[in-house]
């Protein structure tokens, strides 16, 4: 009879430890998944032939950085996004020539996304990067000063990658817009060399998978306790999925109203802006033929399950930007974490949350993983930088 | 007697014991999708009702299967073909299909409207612009009418 006893229990025991062997393969295949090992090749921009042209990137760079392209002469892409911070300015509302009422967005790796800005307002970095330019409170200028700065200061570059500037003085808008347009498109191809170098997460899951080991040594118990409730009790993989952490999509997550802000509804401005945008993939600004506007195509008409959803930014890096949230309505992690783990309800729309019962401790190792995920930017290192030449 | 019963008894609780320990630690990567899962109310359907099909529609005036050309994927745009046939096995033409669908765990719809095309073979089409945002049980519905009838057909997808 003992040994009876011993034997089942000696078989439960090995099914226990096949059941956690399972669950660390689980583990492993879920981190991998999240791994910058499993990030696909950057797909090509259609509706930008310059995209992968290095002329225009370094052209692009320069512009990135050009003060001139603004009404003050003080206010350039790099004004918000400072290479030296993530590419943002860490401050909840990005002020360029005035305030604005959102927080500055990252711009690494967003040559994967199909959509811009919080509400997915532009469909391509171009024209992503053309929108604060004539935007009244960012750089504050217009299209047509914008077209002089190229033809005084940059003809020759512009012309060796574009062709022949054209003559701003006969019909100065559509001249005007056609440089504007290659304003976009070079600074588009230099922010699509801006990418994620692997952080200590990666290197844990690509020595995890080279060795068929756990490393020791690399992340902390906290951090891997964190990795965990990542991927199962507080399931952020809902929306920060992939090697970037991020679905690409647009939630209601019921973050606050910041106070003095008109309301923001989020997406559902968004979609019926970026269908009537007039740089969209089907613009007759856009190198894409209309077969590759799948995306445009298959917007979903904006009604309720859009509002107030903002877009699902990469938490790549996430522990160097704060402050967080598309308003910076929280300081830090610490703050966006205990939101996640409230839920509360939506100032309008539907927020997606339910509250994960988080205990201090996993709010405490989540917050250590989301830490794990820091590492160095991936791009020539002169585009790390102001550019060293200036152009007169 | 008495004590033989007693070791029975206490054999058996063991068993049982050391099994939820195992069922337990089995269920472990699954408790935060059961919890999610609990909080909506709705519950995927049995295993065999998943699947590319071929489905048979609620009406029974059609049968679909979806033929996707690579394995359905999280986060990327897909088009995938679906053939179409009805009562008597032949293929559907001229049938106008709208696509619909979302996460019944999450209470949300698909994140795109996808489009159907008349494919290039006999009863074939194409659902172009599918994206699933998240992995997880997914509901794509197809609305199906042509001069055979209105109907709908539902497939539970695991991705």
């Amino acid at each position: 009879m003992r040994s009876r006893i011993v034997r089942m229990i000696g078989a439960a025991a090995i099914a226990l430890l096949t059941a956690l062997g399972a669950s660390a393969h689980d583990l492993l295949h879920e981190a991998e998944e999240l791994s910058l090992g499993s990030l696909e090749p950057l797909p090509a921009d259609s509706s930008n032939r310059f995209a992968d042209d290095e002329r225009a990137a370094d052209l692009g760079h320069l512009l990135f950085f050009d003060a001139r392209l603004s009404s003050n002469g003080q206010v350039s892409c790099a004004t918000c996004h400072d290479p030296a911070r993530q590419f943002q300015d860490g401050t909840a509302l990005a002020k360029g020539v005035g305030s604005t009422a959102r927080r500055t967005m990252p711009i690494t790796a967003t040559a994967y996304a199909p959509y811009y800005f919080w509400d997915g307002r532009k469909d391509s970095q171009w024209a992503q990067a053309l929108g604060p330019l004539e935007s009244l409170v960012e750089h504050g200028g217009t299209r047509e000063q914008y077209a002089h700065v190229i033809a005084d200061h940059y003809r020759d570059d512009y012309e060796r990658i574009f062709g022949p500037m054209p003559d701003l003085r006969g019909n100065p808008r559509e001249s005007a817009t056609a440089v504007f347009v290659n304003i976009g498109k070079a600074i588009a191809a230099y922010e699509r060399r801006i990418r994620f170098a692997p952080s200590r997460f990666d290197r844990f899951v690509s020595q995890w998978k080279a060795t068929g080991k756990q490393p020791k040594d690399i992340l902390t118990n906290d951090e891997i306790a964190g990795l965990t409730l990542f991927t199962h009790k507080a399931n952020c993989v809902q929306c920060h999925n992939g090697p970037l952490f991020t679905n690409y999509g647009f939630h209601n997550t019921g973050v606050p109203v910041r106070a003095g802000l008109a309301d923001d509804h989020g997406r559902r401005a968004g979609i019926a802006n970026v269908k009537g945008d007039e740089f969209n993939c089907r613009s007759r600004w856009s190198d894409a033929g209309a077969r590759d506007c799948l995306e445009l195509a298959v917007l979903p008409t904006p009604g309720p399950a859009h509002e107030r959803a903002f877009k699902v930014p990469s938490l790549r890096n996430v522990a160097e930007r704060a402050p967080y949230m598309h308003a910076g309505q929280y300081a830090t992690l610490a703050e966006v974490l205990d939101h996640y783990n409230r839920a509360p309800a939506a100032p309008s729309g539907h927020s997606e949350l339910k509250p994960l019962n988080l205990s201090r401790d996993e709010l405490r190792q989540l917050e250590a993983f989301l830490h794990s995920l820091s590492g160095p930017l991936d791009a020539p290192a002169k585009y790390l930088r102001a550019p060293q030449e200036s152009h007169r | 007697m008495n004590t033989a019963k007693i070791n029975r008894n206490s054999t058996a609780k063991r068993v049982v014991f050391a099994a939820a320990l195992a069922v337990a630690a089995l269920g472990l990567t699954a408790c935060g999708h059961m919890a999610m899962m609990a909080s909506h109310g709705a519950q995927p359907p049995a295993a065999e009702a998943f699947g590319l099909g071929p489905r048979v529609s609620q009406k029974h005036t059609y049968t679909a299967q979806l033929l996707p050309v690579q394995p359905l994927r999280v986060r990327q745009l897909q088009s995938v073909p679906v053939l179409i046939t009805d009562a008597q096995g032949r293929p559907v033409e001229n049938a106008t299909i709208t696509v619909d669908g979302g996460m019944p765990e999450h209470g949300h719809g698909l994140p795109t409207q996808p489009r159907v095309k008349h494919g290039n073979a006999s009863g074939k089409y194409e659902i172009e612009g599918l994206r699933f945002s998240m992995a997880g049980w997914w509901e794509v519905k197809l609305a199906i009418d042509s001069p055979a009838g209105a109907d709908r057909i539902t497939f539970n997808l695991s991705l």
